[in-house]
């Protein structure tokens, strides 16, 4: 039995450290830990509850307008406050902007260097070695599109400033809609951004997604973990919020059925938090204890219903019925391709649907007592915002983030997290050089700052149609 | 190309949106200056602690240069935790070989606030001998033989996001845990690139670029919102704005431009897309000290400090809340 550590693990949003026991070549436990922690629960607390939504989109760099979208939603909720139609739609062009940026750069820039020999200069050189497999010709062509795919992202977070002001970080969202109108200028422009990001979408994204499933397709068989999912649902397409482009649902135990949000938990048995922490995430509070005995990360492990649930790109796709073929490393990399290219032929319906001149904020006023939920998908997951206003400022607020589901420790029940579940079984013939392991962590698209169906190997795999 | 004077390029930088001229200047300034280590391209380490990692993202929206240059043809980035190719141990080797190579030579940046004291083990990099290393120790050893430091984002150059309310991480700027080494703070939530990018060359070809009280380049942060502002004559006219969608002044409804030392209405996000107030929304003051707990509540009006009730400018908030670092 050897340990392998692997900590850091790069290419993700913060600070992730794997460790897994490797036996006959065959990984046997892991363990995956968040090495760093700030707070935000307990920044939030006093603050005048409207500014939850700037604050809180500094958790995470990569998906801050999630969780924009989810706070501005909790405040809604909080105030019984009603979006008008183009605040709505705006929120949409807003977040689904960030959608593609967010998976463009993890396929490209992320991911590929996992599978794709790079020049030999900083940053690309000392990576594992071993199993590289590309040809020559495909080799070149993604080393070419991981440049363009940065110049494509950096015109996605353009897209989204003409109506966010600026991203990362962006400020039109607000509690009762957007802080920016729908101006014919605007919608123009980003329409013609977006014709050009939905050009790479669905000649290189789509296709570069290909040859990347075909030539490892191997890796349609490995990292499968709970099998699982959970989606709160995103981009609402009425004012009531009964419809939605992606839908809400679970999926346990090879059963569908719709989000009961009482049954959401949080643990931190082996997390360097008190017992406050555990229960309801309306109730619970996080008080630091690092050292903890038998605690190993500064994730917690959210359960639904008592079972562990995987987030992301395939969980909605699966809830969706939109792509079931499997539950693997790859599967996640092929589902998440899938929605780039729905998303981006939705943003082109709802600049069609926006009325300009039209209202896009409600007025709000801050009640001296509310709860509000708000629920939202970010790129990597279903994202929660819980928050107690009291005395008009904020008593309590709690976030259940995307990567807490899927890289989350083991609960009191000692059931491994979604991640730790995938690494089991995961071949590493080289221990030095542990690539399915890190493969299949970036798989997941991991962001720790917030906090795998089958088929017959080495058949190709061009099965999955935009 | 022809030698750019110091003048010559700090006008540059004081450029705006496309007309930043550093993609055609910055190449073979930056060989020349630095015909040595790592073929001929300054050696950069890249640290994150307590960030979002938003101003690495915001680092990828740089134009001019366009990023993909500046990776390949620009700087040597020896270490950067989200676009390094290696993991763990491999990753980790990086650092102190960088450190003994170019000891002296290589530029040391750090984004996000460092947790101090006993809470210095909330945020730990790598392992030695089996234990967590703690971000703090990473930032010490490697300062420590840095030609110079900038700290990036408001994170890192005053404890931004992690050090408000409670501070429940001992969250501190870096200037607060490094000493004896030449820094540079560059701040904003998140940075723009163009500050950091124009900061850096500066730095390699000449030297200490001129800093203000708070460490910060004068260039990019000598002058305030208020009086950069679009809305500027709005607010003269008393024109203001009652809700946010509303074209108008956004100083009642929370705007904190007269706190806020930078050019972002003139340089602009993105692109020069866009930025805040053209958004409608409240400047957050997110280049200062007091950001977030100084100049929040972000939607309502901010204090008068201006002899005729007025806001216009303000003292250097450093000075309001708390003095220099």
């Amino acid at each position: 039995m050897r340990k392998i550590v692997i900590d850091p693990v790069t290419r993700l949003e913060g600070h992730l450290k794997v460790e897994v026991m490797a036996e006959g070549g065959k990984v046997v436990a892991a363990e995956a830990a968040g090495t760093m922690y700030r707070g935000f629960e307990s920044i939030l607390a006093g603050r005048d509850p409207r500014d939850a939504v700037y604050i809180t989109q500094r958790i995470c760099g990569v998906c801050p307008v999630s969780h924009a979208t989810a706070a501005a939603f909790a405040l809604d909720d909080a105030f019984g406050v009603q979006v008008p139609t183009n605040g709505r739609i705006i929120r949409n062009l807003i977040l689904g902007g960030n959608f593609l940026q967010s998976h463009i750069i993890h396929f490209y820039n992320l991911s590929l260097p996992d599978y794709v020999q790079f020049p030999a200069i900083a940053p690309f050189t000392r990576h594992y070695t071993g199993d590289y497999r590309l040809n020559k010709e495909t080799n070149e062509r993604l080393v070419g599109n991981y440049f363009k795919a940065l110049e494509i992202r950096r015109k996605c977070h353009e897209m989204v400033a003409l109506f966010g002001g600026k991203m990362p970080h962006q400020v039109a969202i607000i509690a009762g809609g957007t802080s920016m109108t729908a101006q014919k200028d605007k919608i123009d422009a980003y329409r013609k951004l977006l014709a050009e990001i939905a050009q790479f979408v669905e000649k290189e994204y789509a296709e570069d997604t290909r040859l990347l499933a075909n030539a490892y397709s191997d890796y349609f068989q490995v990292g499968k973990g709970p099998a699982n999912f959970l989606s709160y649902g995103a981009f609402p397409l009425d004012d009531y919020g009964r419809d939605k482009l992606i839908g809400a649902g679970v999926y346990i135990g090879g059963k569908p059925a719709g989000v009961d949000i009482g049954k959401v938990t949080e643990d931190a048995a082996h997390s360097w938090y008190d017992k406050a922490a555990d229960g309801s995430p309306d109730k619970t509070a996080t008080n630091a204890r690092y050292g903890k005995a038998g605690a190993y990360s500064w994730v917690k492990a959210p359960r639904y219903g008592g079972e562990v649930c995987e987030v992301g790109p395939l969980a909605r796709m699966w809830i969706a019925g939109r792509y079931t073929s499997g539950v693997s490393a790859m599967d996640r990399i092929v589902a998440r391709t899938l929605e780039a290219a729905l998303i981006t032929k939705s943003l082109a319906n709802w600049l069609d649907e926006l009325d300009p001149g039209a209202p896009c904020e409600a007025p709000v006023e801050i009640p001296y007592a509310a709860t509000g939920v708000g629920l939202v998908e970010a790129p990597r997951g279903a994202l929660g915002h819980w928050i107690t206003v009291r005395n008009h400022r904020i008593e309590r607020y709690q976030a259940v983030v995307p990567t807490t589901w899927n890289a989350s420790p083991r609960d009191a029940g000692g059931k491994p997290g979604a991640l730790e579940q995938a690494l089991v079984g995961l071949p590493v013939p080289d221990a030095d050089n542990p690539l399915a392991v890190v493969r299949t962590v970036h798989s997941f698209d991991p962001c720790l700052a917030c906090a795998v169906h089958v088929i017959t190997p080495g058949k190709p795999v061009g099965e999955f149609k935009l | 190309m022809r030698n750019l004077s110091r003048r010559e390029f700090l006008r540059l930088c004081g450029a705006t949106g496309a007309a930043l001229g550093l993609t055609h200047a910055i190449k073979p300034e930056i060989l020349e200056a630095f015909a040595g280590p790592a073929g001929g391209r300054p050696p950069i380490v890249w640290l994150q602690g307590g960030s979002c990692s938003g101003c690495s993202v915001s680092l990828l929206n740089s134009v001019q240069p366009e990023i993909g240059k500046v990776l390949t043809d620009v700087i040597s980035l020896q270490f950067h935790q989200t676009l390094m190719a290696a993991a763990g141990e491999p990753a980790m080797d990086v650092l102190p070989a960088v450190k003994k190579q170019y000891a002296g030579q290589y530029y040391l940046i750090v984004e996000g606030s460092v947790s101090t004291g006993d809470k210095v083990m909330y945020s730990t990099l790598g392992e030695r001998d089996g234990k967590p290393v703690s971000f703090a120790e990473w930032v010490k050893t490697m300062a420590a033989d840095a030609k110079a430091v900038i700290a990036v984002g408001t994170c890192a150059t005053f404890g931004g996001i992690p050090a408000a309310g409670s501070n429940p991480a001992g969250s501190k700027a870096v200037s607060d845990v490094i000493g004896g080494v030449p820094l540079i703070n560059v701040p904003g939530c998140p940075i723009h690139p163009d500050r950091v990018l124009g900061t850096l060359v500066h730095a390699i070809k000449y030297g200490m670029p001129e800093l203000d009280h708070l460490k910060r380049p004068t260039v990019f942060f000598g002058k305030c919102v208020h009086d950069l502002c679009e809305r500027r004559p709005m607010f003269d006219e008393g024109k203001f704005a009652t809700r946010l969608s509303e074209q108008g002044c956004l100083y009642k409804l929370g705007c904190k431009g007269p706190m806020a030392y930078n050019d972002c209405p003139t340089r602009r996000y993105n692109n020069n897309t866009s930025w805040c107030v053209a958004a409608n929304a409240p400047c957050v003051a997110c280049v200062e000290p007091g950001f977030p707990d100084h100049t929040s509540p972000f939607f309502e009006r901010m204090p008068e400090y201006g002899p005729a009730g007025t806001p216009s400018p303000q003292p250097h908030q450093g000075k309001i809340i708390g003095g220099d670092k």
